[in-house]
């Protein structure tokens, strides 16, 4: 009886998946090489395919400027929550296929020459959900900056909160808002990047609150899933419906930005925005300075944020 | 949607005393639970004001857009106490849930509690609010209008009202929606109130790809007063009448006016500055996790054995071995989403 052998030579009517990528808009096939040099941007219609987060960061930073904080955090299951599979075992599956611990980090980094606290979200990590880890980094993100009064910029990717947590992930919409509204109230500026897709919770929570908020061209970006909006509403949807120029026409969108000119605009944001230089309200214990009513709340920021040595260099 | 809400409403009779389940089948028990949540004739916002209230006069409009009868909110006194109330209103008939588009709040909504809120906050009174929502209405007006942007603001306003804020789940805690009048000092919830991060029907669509599984996505989300109390997102559980809030709206009433009696008396005794900081690291506090302290997870570069067997038989033209950066998902895949 003949063995069969299993063939290891490539079927010649297919392309190798790793070696060509079609775009999904516009249907033409895209050399990878080519479009990682263009940014993962379709050199045909524009499309703008997502970015992981080690990309991001080497999109918008200027080189060799990113120094990561928190690198181990890492997600407990506070439920014990099994579906199909349980959810150690899927943190576990996205950590081997992405090599990330979850699916934001947030570091220091320069802009322009100018620092900034970064944190960047990754799609490909459990759809870039939110769960205690997203939102303890984010809410981190937003005390150093705080801390350092320099701005903040989160590039969010995320189809929402991580239903794994159950209510917990939905807390982090509190934790991470908290965390933002004491930026604002303390005159340190939060730049929203929203990418595709910026979703649920994530969109209804510090992505929304930017002060200024900035989306890339034709993302994904809405509180509900346009099924539910369309069993809803029984009819059609409106042409270009959450997407980031629905969202701009709409006036909850800035500007919209094409990923070639991002760094550039954050980088003129920064530096029309990056607040005064100040005395060093976090140095004096909580001693409020009579004139400046909000710089309590760096001085709490401070109370409540160790600084951590565990750095690495990224 | 209307649909599916009356079809909840005909369901109701099958879930009632929970307790008498909780031991043989606990995804019954917890099914039971969000049914009796969702009971039509359970007290809302202003059937417990009238029971709870010596005074209240509801306002209504966000000076922005218009009202929206799914949230109602006003100045009350309450065992001659001033507050501020805000709260959820689904409907107990049909043409009344229809008004009030059943229970699920537009931006305006949020919009209006948010402006009754800082009156609450500039007037020094403190805030009361009572939380029941399948989610935030989902609609294409309501995106339009900004709801993700108008409960991101609301939650944030909640972070730093500076005057004490007493929430009560009283039924359906549904995610955003509700969490949005639902960020507080204390967080109360009735025995048979649940509170999840995405309806059980949703999850269950999404992770087990039916929702038929809801009632296993319920107990999985660990959705009821209880589990949350355990969670810490919930302070305190306020017993229920035996046969659930329904049956009896006035010992309902009661015991839910002492307890936010009680925790308001309690909260008006501390100063504003450590009230708010006990907010912020209340909600600071909440989530799961661990530091490990090893270096970032290590991805396997070496090509795998076929890999290397394929190369070496000459019949590749890899050019790169998947490491660029979106290795792992070549994909654009559908986003896994959320429902509200």
């Amino acid at each position: 009886m003949p063995i069969k052998l299993p063939s290891f030579r490539q079927r010649r009517d297919t392309y190798p998946p790793d070696l060509w990528t079609q775009c999904p808009a516009c249907q033409e096939m895209l050399f990878n090489k080519q479009l990682e040099k263009a940014l993962r941007v379709c050199s045909n219609c524009g499309h703008h395919f997502r970015l992981s987060a080690a990309a991001r960061l080497d999109l918008v930073l200027d080189a060799n400027s990113f120094e990561e904080r928190d690198p181990g955090l890492q997600s407990l299951d506070p439920l014990g929550f099994v579906d199909l599979k349980a959810y150690p075992d899927r943190v576990a599956a996205a950590q081997a296929t992405t090599g990330l611990r979850d699916a934001a980090v947030w570091g220091f980094g320069e802009i322009g020459g100018r620092p900034v606290a970064i944190c960047v979200m990754d799609f490909s990590f459990m759809g870039g959900s939110m769960g205690s880890v997203v939102g303890e980094k984010v809410v981190r993100s937003t005390e150093a900056a705080l801390a350092r009064r320099i701005p903040l910029v989160i590039v969010s990717a995320s189809g929402g909160a991580r239903m794994q947590e159950g209510t917990l992930s939905l807390m982090q919409l509190v934790k991470t808002v908290a965390g933002t509204e004491r930026l604002r109230l303390a005159g340190v500026p939060l730049i929203s990047v929203m990418s595709d897709p910026t979703t649920g919770g994530v969109f209804a929570s510090f992505a929304a609150l930017g002060d200024v908020n900035i989306a890339e061209p034709n993302a994904l970006i809405g509180f509900a899933g346009a099924r539910v909006s369309a069993g809803t509403i029984q009819g059609e949807l409106p042409e270009g419906f959450q997407r980031s120029e629905f969202l701009f026409n709409h006036g909850f969108v800035d500007r919209v930005v094409h990923r070639s000119e991002l760094r550039d605009e954050l980088a003129k944001l920064v530096a029309l925005m990056a607040p005064v230089p100040q005395a060093d309200v976090t140095a004096d214990n909580g001693n409020i300075p009579a004139f400046r009513p909000l710089s309590f709340l760096s001085a709490l920021a401070d109370r409540v944020i160790p600084e951590s040595d565990e750095t690495v260099r990224g | 949607m209307v649909d599916r809400l009356i079809n909840r409403a005909g369901r109701r009779g099958a879930g009632d005393p929970a307790q008498d389940v909780e031991s043989a089948d606990p995804t019954a028990a917890v099914w039971a639970r969000v049914q009796l949540a969702r009971n039509l004739r359970r007290p809302r916002t202003l059937e417990l004001l009238a029971l709870i209230a010596d005074d209240f006069v509801e306002l209504h409009g966000d000076r922005f857009f218009g009202d929206d009868p799914a949230i109602v909110a006003g100045l009350a006194r309450i065992d001659g106490r001033r507050v501020v109330v805000v709260g959820q209103q689904k409907g107990a008939e049909t043409d009344e849930n229809i008004r009030r588009n059943f229970g699920m709040p537009h931006p305006e909504g949020y919009r209006k509690a948010m402006r009754v809120m800082e009156l609450g906050e500039r007037l020094g009174l403190p805030i009361v609010t009572f939380v029941d929502v399948p989610g935030a209405h989902p609609g294409a007006e309501s995106e339009e209008r900004g709801i993700a942007e108008s409960i991101a603001r609301s939650i944030a306003l909640m972070t730093r009202l500076r005057t004490p804020i007493v929430t009560v789940i009283t039924g359906e805690g549904g995610s955003g929606g509700a969490l949005a009048i639902a960020v507080g000092d204390v967080v109360l919830a009735l025995e048979n109130a649940v509170y999840s991060v995405i309806s059980p029907e949703g999850c269950a669509s999404i992770l087990w790809r039916t929702p038929e599984q809801a009632p296993a996505a319920a107990l999985a989300m660990r959705m009821t007063a209880a589990d949350q109390l355990e969670l810490g997102v919930v302070d305190e559980v306020i017993s229920e009448p035996r046969d659930g809030a329904h049956t009896d709206h006035p010992a309902t009433a009661a015991a839910v006016k002492a307890a936010v009696v009680r925790h308001l008396a309690a909260l008006e005794r501390r100063p504003l500055d450590e009230l708010i900081d006990a907010r912020y690291r209340r909600y600071r506090g909440l989530g799961a996790f661990t530091t490990l302290k090893v270096e970032p997870v290590v991805v396997p570069e070496r090509p795998g054995f076929t890999e290397r067997l394929r190369n070496l038989l000459g019949g590749s033209s890899r050019a790169t071995n998947g490491t660029g950066p979106n290795a792992g998902s070549s994909h654009d895949e559908p986003p896994a989403r959320e429902e509200v």
